[in-house]
C-alpha cells in the first residue's frame, strides 16, 4: 500500500483514539456547565454552550466541600514538608555512603513501594484506633508518610549520585563541614529532583482513596476523594444532581493534571532510560 | 492514576564513582536513615508485625469486648484455604488481575507503534488526550465513569442506543457481576494504556535507525522487523512494565469499592481487597482478615519479585 495513505489513515486513526481517551475528561467538563433541566434530557448535549457556574458556586459554597479541601491541604503539606525532609537524609546516605546495612535498607525502600494498601490497612486501622489516632491529622500523615517517604528516597538517590562527589569534596578542602558541603553545593543543585518528587509525593497524597476512607470515618475529617465520593453518593439516594458532582469532579482533579503536566515527562523516561541501555 | 515508584531520575547513571574515598567508618549514613527507618517502622514495621501476629490468634468481635485472644497456629490460614468464597474471590483476583494487565500490554504497545508511524501533529493530539486520562484522580475517574454509564442520562447507552436494534436507555451496567467487572476493568484499562504507551514508545526511539535499516536492507518485511528487531530490543521494558501492571491490577481496591459505594453492592462483587475490608473492618473478624491480607501480601511479592530484582542491580551500577 502506498505509504502517504497509510500514515494519513494512522493519522485519522490516532484523532479516533484520543477523541475516546480524552472524552471522560471532556464529559466531566461539559456536564459541569449544565442546568439539571438540560442534563435530564434524553438527548444529551455534547457543547456546553449557553452554559452555567451555578453548578460550581454550590459546590463552594457547600461546608463540607471546604472542610475537606482545608483537611487535604493540611494532610498534604504536613506529609510533604517532613517526607522530603527526611528523604534527602535518606537519599544522602544511601548515594554518598557504602555502610553495613546499606543493602538492606535498599532491598526495603524498594519491597515497601511494592506492598498494597490491601495487604496492611486491617493492621494500619488497629494501630491507629488503638492510640486514638484514627479522624486525625497525625494519624493518617504517620501512614501517609511511610508510603511517599520510600519511593522519594529512591527517585531522590538518583539525583543526589548526578551531582558529582568532587565538588563537595573541593568544598570540604576549602574548609566546608561534610553536611556543609552538602548545604551548600549538592542540595541547590538537587532543586529539580526536589520539584520532581515533591510533585509525585503531592499527587499521591493528594489522591490516596484507600487509606483515607478507613481511617477517616468522621464527615468533618474527610479528604478531598473521600468528599467526593460522599457528594456523588448523598445525591445519589435522591435525584443526582450530575452537574454539581461533575463541577466537583472538575476541582479536584484540576490541580492534580496541572501538577502531572509537570512531571509527565519524567514518569516514562525515568523507566525506560536505564532499561534498554543496560 | 498511577503514580509510581519507577521514575527513578535517572541523571545517576553518569556519575558512576560512589564515594570511593569516603570508605572509613562513619556514623553519619545512620543518622542520616533515622527520620525515614522510624517512620517506616511505625507506619508499616509495627502493623505488618501486628497482622502476621494476629493471622496467627482467634481475633474476632469478642476479642473486641476485651477476651484475651489465643494463639490458634494456622487455624485462620486453613479456614480460609477451606473456603470456597475465598477461593472464589483469590481465583478471580488473579484473573482480573492478569486479563486487565495484558489487555492494557496490548492496547498500549499499539498505541507506541501507531505513535512511531504517524505524523508528529496526530501523535501530539494523542499524547495530549492520554495525558488527560493518566492525570485523573481515581475518585474522579470512577464518579465521571458512573456518570458516563448512568441508567437513565448516561451517555453510553445514549450512544450505544444509536445502534438500529439496539436499546439499551435504562440498562444498568453494574447489576450483573460480569458486566460490573467489565466496566472495572474498562476504567482502569483506559487509565492505565497511557503509562504503557508512553513508556514503550520512549522505549522505541531508542532503536536505532541504522539497525532498521540493515534489516531493512537484508530484506526484513514490516512484521518481520518487528518481531524480529523490535520487540527483542524493547523486551526489557516490556517485562518491567507487565510486572507493573500486574502489581498495580491486584492493587485495585479503590477503584471496585467506589463502584460498590455508585452500583448495588455486594459481596458477589468482591476482588481481595473489598473482601478483607469486609472481612476486617465490616465483621470485625480481625484474625481472618489478616490471614487474608498476609495471602495479598505474599502473592503481590511472589509478583513483584523479578521488578524488585531490576531495581536491586540498577542501584548496584549506580
Amino acid at each position: 500500500m502506498n505509504p502517504k495513505i497509510l500514515r494519513a489513515g494512522g493519522a485519522a486513526l490516532a484523532v479516533v483514539l484520543a477523541v475516546v481517551w480524552a472524552f471522560p475528561v471532556y464529559w466531566m467538563v461539559n456536564t459541569s456547565f449544565q442546568t439539571p433541566g438540560t442534563i435530564n434530557r434524553l438527548t444529551p448535549t455534547f457543547l456546553p454552550t449557553g452554559g452555567t457556574l451555578s453548578n460550581y458556586r454550590e459546590v463552594l459554597g457547600d461546608n463540607n466541600f471546604i472542610a475537606a479541601l482545608g483537611m487535604s491541604l493540611v494532610v498534604t503539606v504536613v506529609c510533604l514538608v517532613l517526607c522530603i525532609a527526611y528523604a534527602v537524609l535518606a537519599s544522602l546516605a544511601i548515594a554518598r555512603f557504602r555502610f553495613r546495612g546499606r543493602a538492606a535498607f535498599v532491598l526495603t525502600v524498594i519491597l515497601v513501594q511494592m506492598l498494597p494498601a490491601e495487604a496492611m490497612f486491617i493492621a494500619q486501622y488497629k494501630m491507629l484506633a488503638s492510640v486514638n489516632l484514627l479522624n486525625s491529622v497525625i494519624g493518617v500523615s504517620i501512614i501517609y508518610l511511610a508510603m511517599v517517604v520510600p519511593f522519594t528516597t529512591w527517585m531522590l538517590r538518583g539525583f543526589v549520585a548526578g551531582v558529582p562527589v568532587d565538588l563537595e569534596e573541593a568544598a570540604m578542602i576549602d574548609g566546608c563541614t561534610r553536611l556543609g558541603a552538602f548545604r551548600r553545593i549538592t542540595f541547590p543543585l538537587l532543586a529539580p529532583g526536589l520539584v520532581a518528587s515533591g510533585v509525585f509525593a503531592f499527587l499521591q497524597v493528594w489522591n490516596e482513596f484507600a487509606l483515607a476512607s478507613i481511617i477517616l470515618t468522621e464527615n468533618q475529617k474527610a479528604t478531598l476523594p473521600l468528599w467526593l465520593r460522599d457528594f456523588a453518593q448523598t445525591s445519589n439516594l435522591g435525584v443526582t444532581e450530575w452537574g454539581q458532582v461533575m463541577a466537583g469532579s472538575v476541582l479536584v482533579a484540576i490541580p492534580v493534571i496541572v501538577f502531572f503536566m509537570i512531571v509527565q515527562g519524567r514518569m516514562a523516561q525515568g523507566l525506560v532510560g536505564g532499561a534498554v541501555k543496560g | 492514576m498511577t503514580t509510581t515508584a519507577t521514575a527513578t531520575g535517572s541523571p545517576g547513571a553518569a556519575a558512576g564513582r560512589p564515594a570511593k574515598t569516603r570508605k572509613r567508618r562513619s556514623r553519619l549514613p545512620y543518622v542520616l536513615l533515622i527520620p525515614a527507618i522510624v517512620t517506616l517502622l511505625v507506619g508499616l514495621g509495627y502493623p505488618v508485625t501486628w497482622q502476621i501476629i494476629n493471622s496467627f490468634k482467634e481475633y474476632g468481635l469478642a476479642q473486641q469486648f476485651g477476651q484475651p485472644s489465643e494463639f490458634i497456629g494456622f487455624a485462620n490460614y486453613v479456614a480460609l484455604f477451606t473456603d470456597a468464597v475465598f477461593w472464589q474471590i483469590a481465583l478471580r483476583s488473579v484473573a482480573f488481575m492478569a486479563l486487565t494487565a495484558l489487555i492494557t500490554m496490548a492496547i498500549g504497545i499499539a498505541f507506541a507503534l501507531l505513535m512511531k508511524a504517524i505524523p508528529t501533529w496526530s501523535r501530539i493530539v494523542l499524547q495530549v488526550a492520554m495525558l488527560l486520562a493518566w492525570a485523573m484522580p481515581i475518585v474522579a475517574q470512577m464518579t465521571v465513569a458512573n456518570w458516563l454509564i448512568d441508567d437513565r442520562n448516561g451517555v453510553l447507552n445514549y450512544l450505544l442506543s444509536l445502534i438500529p436494534g439496539v436499546d439499551l436507555v435504562g440498562h444498568n451496567w453494574l447489576i450483573e457481576p460480569l458486566s460490573f467487572f467489565g466496566v472495572a476493568m474498562v476504567i482502569i484499562t483506559w487509565a492505565s494504556v497511557p503509562f504503557v504507551a508512553f513508556s514503550v514508545y520512549a522505549g522505541l526511539t531508542q532503536v536505532s535507525e541504522e539497525v532498521l535499516e540493515a534489516a531493512g536492507l537484508d530484506g526484513a518485511g514490516r512484521f518481520q522487523l518487528l518481531r524480529l528487531v523490535i520487540m527483542p530490543i524493547i523486551r526489557p521494558v516490556l517485562v518491567i512494565l507487565l510486572l507493573l501492571q500486574l502489581i498495580w491490577d491486584l492493587r485495585v481496591f479503590a477503584q471496585i469499592q467506589l463502584l460498590q459505594d455508585f452500583g448495588a453492592g455486594g459481596e458477589r462483587y468482591d476482588l481481595l481487597g473489598t473482601y478483607i475490608y469486609g472481612l476486617g473492618i465490616g465483621q470485625g473478624q480481625f484474625g481472618a482478615a489478616s490471614a487474608a491480607a498476609i495471602m495479598v501480601l505474599l502473592l503481590t511479592l511472589a509478583v513483584s519479585s523479578g521488578y524488585v530484582r531490576r531495581l536491586l542491580k540498577e542501584d548496584k551500577e549506580s
